[in-house]
């Protein structure tokens, strides 16, 4: 393992007016593992990965990614909170797959995937055309490149919306319950989609899921989150199968109860 | 003065109310574009974040909003010249309407940015686009369309509302139908034709804008 994580937390805080949404979190993740959150909702979970994606600011701790802050930047010598540049610079590396898809409905699929390359990354036309219609392959969706969002299903929505978060080469991924506003026939297709790109890239891949299952078979390591913090961390196997813990033991009955 | 409707009478002037009428679209079609975009630029600033700015706007809105547009365009015809800003009576009464309806305008745009949802600015966010192709690609791209019935209406609005920079000179139909009615005395026909040729564009015009409004509610 190298040296330094792909994402650490250390001693975050973040408050929602009074109430406690992180407490106190560390949190490490190797570069290429895949690390899923799960816990009841408001543990905290989607603000993790909210701080990463620097759409809400800690409180007090301090987030890095690659080895650079994010959360706080260098000015003369000290650690102050970082300005929006800074963090724009940062969260470059970081892509992100929504719960709701967000594509932009004013854009084709291929507008879709090459806004960002072409005004980000200085990618041409060309080469981010290119790139798109290689990924819209991946995702098998090759057909669609000129079709607008409206006009696909949520399913094939979601697989867009993770080629465009591809598109920007990021080295972490984040996914945020992206196969709950699916429909369940829906739901294989995407989730077979992640486990390929987990087996054939060494993207870092942060993932919020309700899906047990799809958790157990694609997570080097699951975390248990609950008030804010993380109350058991471990291999799926041990933590899905035999967890410690009886909130998590608890967690886990009433989603497979759910279901 | 004689009574009854003269219609050799009404056919000689409509060469000159169709010259003034043409005035008046100027003044709508001008007044229009300036309103469309400095309302623009107002709903946009509000919602940055520099608190100055913003408050600067707001406060012009509210206050051009509470004042009348007849005042604001005698202020901006034979004030602004004290100051050194000399404005002809189309370039004045041009710049009334498009201050004056921006105010307006500002709110539409505002409400269209509103209704575009949290998760588009999210996604913008995520994929680090610069806040500039936030806002051209993303955001107004769908939050304009959905504003254009009311932006249309407002069209209507100040359409109607250019006769009163007669009182700054401007010579456009109403001007034109009263000194023809002053030097015929025939008040009748110009006056009646004047309204007849607002009626004539206002009202396709009224039914373009509920098209407008039934194509996008259906979106």
């Amino acid at each position: 393992m190298p040296a330094e994580p792909m994402i650490v937390f250390e001693g975050v805080h973040k408050r929602f007016g009074d109430s406690v949404v992180l407490s106190d979190l560390d949190l490490a993740v190797d570069p290429g593992e895949h690390v899923t959150l799960i816990g009841p909702s408001g543990s905290g979970k989607t603000t993790i990965l909210r701080l990463l994606m620097c759409l809400e600011r800690v409180d007090a701790g301090t987030i890095r990614v690659g080895g650079r802050y994010l959360s706080h930047m260098h000015r003369r010598g000290e650690l102050v909170p970082a300005d929006e540049k800074h963090s724009r610079d940062v969260r470059r590396r970081i892509g992100m797959v929504f719960q709701q898809f967000n594509l932009f409905p004013n854009m084709s699929v291929l507008g879709n995937l090459i806004e960002a390359p072409t005004r980000v990354l200085g990618l041409s036309r060309a080469e981010a055309t290119e790139r798109a219609a290689e990924l819209l392959d991946m995702v098998g969706l090759a057909e669609k490149i000129d079709e607008h969002p409206a006009r696909l299903s949520g399913g094939q929505q979601q697989r867009v919306a993770i080629a465009r978060a591809l598109a920007m080469r990021p080295d972490v991924l984040l996914l945020d319950e992206i196969t709950s506003a699916l429909d369940p026939e829906l739901v294989a297709g995407v989730l077979r989609l992640l486990r390929r790109i987990g087996d054939t890239t060494d993207i870092t891949i942060l993932c919020v899921t309700h899906e047990i299952g799809f958790a157990r078979d694609f997570s080097d390591r699951v975390l248990m989150l609950d008030g804010g913090r993380v109350i058991e961390d471990g291999p799926p196997d041990q933590l899905l199968r035999e967890p410690r813990q009886p909130r998590t033991k608890e967690f886990l009955a009433a989603v497979l109860e759910g279901r | 003065m004689t009574g009854g409707w003269d219609w050799a009478y009404a056919v000689e002037i409509l060469p000159a109310l169709w010259r003034g009428l043409q005035v008046t679209l100027l003044a709508t079609l001008l007044g229009s574009l300036l309103a469309f975009g400095l309302g623009l630029v107002f709903a946009v600033v509000q919602r940055n974040r520099v608190a100055v700015l913003h408050r600067v706007v707001w406060a012009f809105v509210q206050f051009w909003r509470s004042t009348p547009l007849l005042v604001q365009a005698y202020v901006i015809y034979q004030v602004l010249p004290d100051v050194g800003i000399t404005l002809g009576s189309l370039a004045a009464g041009v710049l009334a309407l498009g201050l004056h309806y921006a105010c307006y305008t500002s709110e539409v745009y505002r409400a269209g940015i509103e209704a575009v949802p949290p998760g588009q600015w999210e996604a913008a966010a995520a994929l680090s686009l610069p806040r500039s192709r936030v806002w051209l690609a993303v955001v107004l791209p769908q939050a304009v369309p959905r504003v254009l019935p009311a932006l249309g209406n407002y069209v209507i609005s100040m359409f109607k509302e250019v006769p009163l920079l007669l009182a700054i000179g401007l010579v456009e139909v109403v001007t034109v139908a009263r000194q023809l009615s002053a030097e015929s005395f025939r008040p009748v026909e110009p006056l009646t034709l004047a309204g007849i040729l607002f009626l004539l564009i206002s009202y396709p015009a009224s039914v373009v804008v509920r098209r407008l409004e039934r194509r996008t509610g259906a979106r």
